[in-house]
């Protein structure tokens, strides 16, 4: 039985966590080492880290926090933002992360995808796409780069079905219309998404209540990512945990 | 003292780091001397089992493990770790195992995603339950262990197979023989399920 996973993410800017709406409009939210040490005892099943600014700063920044993070934790710890190279992959993965995230760089230079996996192992390598419904309602998820700022000619499910194709363990889906909003994760997408590829899609963009973590793990996401409503709205992890055993989806007790 | 073998491969700090969360001084060495004098050994890993194998032998660590085995002294292999102690594996079929326990490493025959990553319930088999390491281990309902491999253990004989976990089937988890043991899934990585699994190692007097 391989449970479902709840996973508390941290978004940093500048070596503190923050959360966006959209994307955008950031507000602090503490220390990342603190956070990471507090959902560890509460029984996130994974941490992730997206230094959502990295590709502007300093890369020793990162490295630092990512060793001051793995320092506190006892959990699988999942990094990305502005890895570009192998190289770059493997300094995160001996900072103690067990997973890296490539998003931009990917699309870029989708070799990059299968030279990880060659390098690290396919379980190293968690795809991020961050997709939107064009404005004119058309049917498909357009793929975008550079933290959402940068809209690509790719449609998000033939993506992520090339994404495993060279390799990638697992895909972090995120829909940027839900994402920050709570009113709950874009349930299309996720059935489309995860019946077109084999590997595990954690559901990412909008979960603002309990409800909303099971309706993704119903429309068959391998896990739910989620930052607010862990962050600012007094949902403890136990609390979802519980309330998805009842639900009737193997968790962690 | 608890010795952490370090061969060159990645995570071995997260071990040092969760048998010291249980109260457990441990210590990390490339050294076959300081490994052949342990009092008890730890053989983690994450990585290829060729280029592995390939170090224990070159490093003289190999020659290292064996004596502490020869000697009765305990021993816990974690996921690449412990399947070095079998003869072979099909992810090195140029390069024999230890040899510490008999029986073969097999990739993940399934259709589903390999690799098998994620937390998955894990129960004692009988030869588990009558374990001195394992014994009462899930008295208190199952306990999920984070796992990620591509491969796992296939020991011959059926009574080394001590706990087993479900992925399209059910696969050997735990193995052990005598004063050896291993896990597949990453005690270092699973909260404090692992931690107490590896207090457990560090008390076990086989």
């Amino acid at each position: 039985m391989l449970a479902r996973r709840i996973i508390p993410c941290l978004d940093v800017a500048g070596g503190r966590v923050v959360k966006g709406v959209h994307f955008e409009s950031l507000r602090d939210a503490g220390d990342p080492a603190e956070q990471a040490a507090r959902y560890d005892a509460e029984g996130a099943d994974e941490l992730v880290l997206l230094d959502i600014t990295a590709s502007h700063e300093d890369r020793a920044t990162l490295l630092d926090l990512v060793a001051r993070v793995a320092d506190r934790i006892f959990i699988p710890f999942t990094v990305g933002g502005g890895i570009r190279t192998v190289e770059e992959a493997g300094l995160v993965l001996r900072a103690g992360a067990d997973k890296t995230v490539v998003n931009t760089a990917a699309v870029r230079d989708p070799a990059l995808v299968r030279r990880l996996a060659d390098s690290f192992g396919s379980q190293c390598v968690v795809a991020a796409v961050d997709v939107r419904r064009p404005a004119d309602c058309g049917a498909a998820w357009q793929v975008h780069i550079s933290g959402g700022r940068e809209p690509v000619a790719l449609d998000g499910l033939h993506w992520m079905e090339q994404l495993e194709s060279l390799g990638a363990g697992e895909i972090l889906l995120t829909s940027m219309d839900r994402d920050g909003t709570q009113r709950g994760f874009d349930l299309e997408l996720l059935n489309a998404a995860t019946g077109r590829v084999r590997i595990p899609v954690i559901a990412s963009g909008g979960a603002g209540t309990l409800a909303h973590l099971a309706e993704a793990l119903e429309a068959g996401a391998h896990g739910v990512l989620a930052a607010s409503i862990f962050h600012y709205h007094g949902c403890s992890l136990p609390e979802a945990r519980s309330f998805l055993r009842q639900r009737g989806f193997p968790v962690r007790p | 003292m608890t010795v952490v073998v370090d061969y060159g491969v990645n995570n071995l700090r997260s071990v040092v780091r969760a048998l010291g969360a249980g109260g457990h001084a441990a210590t990390l060495s490339a050294d076959p001397e300081v490994v052949r004098l342990a009092e008890r050994l730890v053989v983690p890993g994450v990585g290829n089992f060729g280029q592995a194998r390939r170090n224990l032998a070159t490093s003289g660590l190999a020659d290292a493990i064996r004596a502490v085995a020869a000697a009765g002294r305990p021993i816990l292999g974690i996921c690449l770790g412990m399947q070095l102690f079998f003869e072979t594996s099909e992810e090195g079929p140029d390069e024999p195992g230890l040899g510490l326990l008999r029986g073969a490493v097999r990739r993940f025959r399934t259709g589903m995603s390999v690799p098998h990553v994620g937390w998955s319930a894990v129960s004692l088999t009988v030869a588990g339950e009558a374990h001195a390491m394992l014994a009462r281990h899930d008295a208190r309902g199952p306990v999920f262990y984070y796992h990620v491999h591509s491969y796992h253990p296939v020991p011959a004989a059926g009574d080394a197979v001590l706990a087993t976990a479900e992925y399209d089937g059910l696969f050997p988890t735990v193995v052990g023989s005598g004063n050896i043991i291993g896990a597949q899934f990453h005690p270092e990585k699973s909260q404090q399920a692992g931690i107490d699994f590896l207090s457990r190692f560090v008390g076990w007097r086989p």
